[in-house]
């Protein structure tokens, strides 16, 4: 009887998980071209504007960095590291799209169309820095991890049910933010309404300090849409034309009414979860982490267009100082706001002002006008 | 002019605004072709097809978030939870986003979203399926928390919560669903939020109440009436915000008051009323504000409901200690 063979092998059908979710890559760590087709799709001006977006969200990094140290910013979430993720998938979206961003996706809220000093003020935490525009697809950034997801189903069934054509939603979280409910449930229901949806996570290897491995027994975090019945892919996230092209296609499949995607990206922060006291050497190792630090999405990509030509040091430095001048103009904006007043916040806690409501603008009124 | 019930009402205020926006949708767990459990969209579907009234899949956070993005993108959400005691994998939908959305955007987006829910006691029902949270909701910024105590309300206020382009939790009393029967107007016709009502006038004490303890309170008057004292019911309607200016104006006239709730005591609608009422009417007053609740415990198992739900009798009893203070 000992020797007798289970009626199912687990151990073989665990072993065999995820083993289809091989990552999408164009060009590898060496900027060698894996996937020729692909590259030769694009001009060479369009593939420097792609390195420029890179380039954009790694100054856009920096400056933020030493804006939040010098006490100019309040929260802020590094983004170095994660260029080609951010800046591969958003680049594929249309801006009729609709982003639901977490707080790590500032970056592609700005493409999306947020005016810098917006972000800025969003980042101090001025009401200013959330008031969008009607034709700005998107909310402001979320702090709940998996929120974005269910509502992002929810933008993407409004989006069948009103019937416009060539229009998705989409959605960011992290490794951490699918072991929320709301991630599955946000896949699941877009999966069960067949709803224009692309979720994109970007797997940086942390949730704060907890490592990938300790998040979930999941071999990949693709596979975890296969459960909802929705197609999912891993793309090598430190590769814009891979990030890019898989987004491309996952919004194009949305968008025919095929219903929605998911994307796993593997990339890596390189610093700290937030400028908030996070501290990285607690949780990670130098041998861990040079590995990717030599995996800079900006390196490969950049060394491809300096051997095609068309990219040099120079032109580089100069865009960057046009960058600089960007932000350093934003910063002033950002400065030139008004101070928040009590009496519009509680205007805006309703449309119609019920008593205690009406009775404390007056409260606040009185004190304001002191 | 028809006899309906409770639900009916609520029914009849449903066909009513899906017919007459399109932009509004309802949908939740068994809302279809079941017409939900209690029957509250019973036809619906049919009458309206499967785009505008549709069963979700059985979770409650994602019917909150979808709900969120269904209104960004122009609708006017209407969706049902099955119950009030499945509302806490919902609340971050609830009280961590639509209620504060806008708020967080400065007034540029809103979000009409009317999320239905039964709740209440004396029926029966299992574990997590009576439960009196209205408490919990009241405390949320941004979120009106309404519920009827009768078949007229039922439907006037549903319609001007549907209409409304905040969120708002309207409560169902699953007591009063079929257990009374009124005659309302057949057209569509509006009952005003943030607006409690007088449903009796008297001059000796207040009491005030809400859904089913309305209707309770209204029997302690009526008895009382018999002995010559004269008893005001004040019917809150919308718990919140709350109605402070017909709250204080009653005390003011009767100088007295009790204020009934269903729920536990702790931090309760009524532990607000007699707050109100001692920062801005203690002048008013010849006595101590009264309070009958439940006691404060988990929501009682089925056999001991009875002894846990406020009775009439309890009412009356503290009505009288409070008149004889």
């Amino acid at each position: 009887m000992d020797n007798e063979k289970p009626i199912v092998d687990f151990s073989a059908i665990r072993d065999a998980l995820g083993k289809d979710f091989k990552p999408v890559q164009v060009m590898d760590g060496q900027a060698n071209v894996v996937n020729e087709a692909i590259v030769s799709k694009y001009s060479n001006d369009q593939l420097v504007d792609f390195l420029k977006l890179m380039i954009w969200e790694r100054t856009l990094h920096q400056r933020s960095n030493a804006l939040t140290r010098q006490g100019r910013l309040g929260f802020y979430a590094p983004t170095e590291g994660q260029e080609a993720s951010e800046m591969g998938s958003n680049s594929a979206m249309k801006s009729t799209d609709v982003l639901m961003p977490a707080y790590r996706d500032i970056p592609q809220l700005i493409q999306h169309g947020l005016p810098v000093y917006k972000a800025f003020l969003w980042s101090r935490g001025h009401v200013l820095g959330n008031e969008y525009p009607e034709d700005l697809h998107a909310m402001p950034p979320q702090i709940i991890i998996g929120a974005q997801y269910i509502q992002a189903a929810g933008v993407a069934l409004g989006i069948k049910k009103n019937g416009t054509e060539d229009k998705v939603a989409y959605s960011y979280t992290g490794d951490g933010g699918t072991s929320q409910g709301d991630f599955y449930e946000g896949m699941n229901f877009a999966g069960a309404f067949q709803a224009p949806a692309v979720f994109i996570v970007q797997n940086n290897g942390y949730a704060i300090s907890v490592p990938r491995r300790k998040q979930t027994a999941a071999r990949t975090l693709a596979q975890k849409a296969v459960a909802a019945g929705i197609p999912s892919v891993q793309v090598d996230g430190m590769d814009f034309l891979a990030v890019h092209e898989v987004t491309k296609a996952a919004r194009e499949y949305a968008a025919a009414g095929n219903g929605p995607v998911m994307i796993e990206t593997l990339t890596y922060r390189f610093g700290p979860h937030t400028n908030a006291g996070d501290d990285p050497k607690r949780y990670r190792t130098k041998a861990e982490e040079q590995p990717w630090f030599d995996n800079d999405p900006l390196i490969r990509y950049r060394k491809y267009l300096t051997d095609q030509g068309v990219w040099s040091e120079d032109i580089e430095n100069d865009y960057v100082d046009q960058v600089k001048a960007d932000i350093k103009a934003a910063v002033k904006q950002a400065d030139e706001a008004p101070k928040q007043k009590m009496t519009e916040f509680l205007g805006n806690v309703f449309e119609e002002q019920p008593q205690n409501i009406q009775q404390q603008i007056t409260e606040y009124q009185a004190k304001e006008s002191k | 002019m028809s006899k309906k019930t409770y639900i009916q009402a609520i029914t009849d205020a449903l066909r009513l605004e899906l017919g007459s926006d399109e932009k509004t949708l309802i949908f939740g767990e068994d809302v279809g072709k079941n017409g939900g459990v209690f029957r509250a969209t019973d036809g619906l579907q049919a009458e309206f097809g499967e785009d505008r009234v549709f069963d979700t899949p059985l979770a409650e956070s994602g019917i909150g978030g979808l709900s969120i993005g269904l209104a960004l993108e122009g609708f006017r959400p209407i969706p049902e939870i099955q119950f009030l005691g499945f509302i806490f994998e919902t609340l971050d939908s609830i009280a961590g986003q639509m209620s504060r959305e806008r708020f967080r955007t400065g007034g540029t987006r809103h979000m009409p979203i009317t999320i239905r829910s039964p709740y209440g006691g004396g029926t029966h029902t299992p574990e997590m399926h009576a439960d009196s949270l209205e408490g919990y909701l009241a405390q949320i910024p941004g979120l009106r928390v309404v519920t009827p105590s009768n078949p007229y309300d039922a439907k006037g206020l549903l319609i001007s919560s549907i209409r409304n382009n905040d969120p708002v939790f309207f409560l169902e009393n699953l007591k009063l669903y079929r257990s009374m029967k009124a005659d309302i107007p057949d057209e569509a016709y509006t009952v005003p939020l943030d607006k409690a009502n007088v449903v009796r006038e008297g001059t000796d004490i207040t009491l005030i109440a809400y859904s089913a303890q309305v209707n309770q309170s209204l029997k302690v008057a009526e008895k009382l009436e018999k002995e010559g004292i004269s008893v005001e019911v004040v019917d809150l309607r919308t718990l919140s915000p709350l109605d402070e200016e017909t709250i204080l104006k009653s005390v003011e006239k009767t100088g007295r008051a009790v204020a009934i709730q269903e729920a536990q005591r702790q931090a309760g609608i009524a532990a607000n009323v007699a707050s109100l009422i001692a920062e801005k009417g203690a002048l008013y007053l010849s006595a101590p504000v009264g309070r009958v609740s439940a006691p404060d415990t988990v929501y009682p198992f089925g056999l001991a409901e009875d002894d846990w739900l406020p009775a009439e009798d309890e009412i009356e009893a503290k009505t009288r200690e409070i008149l004889n203070y």
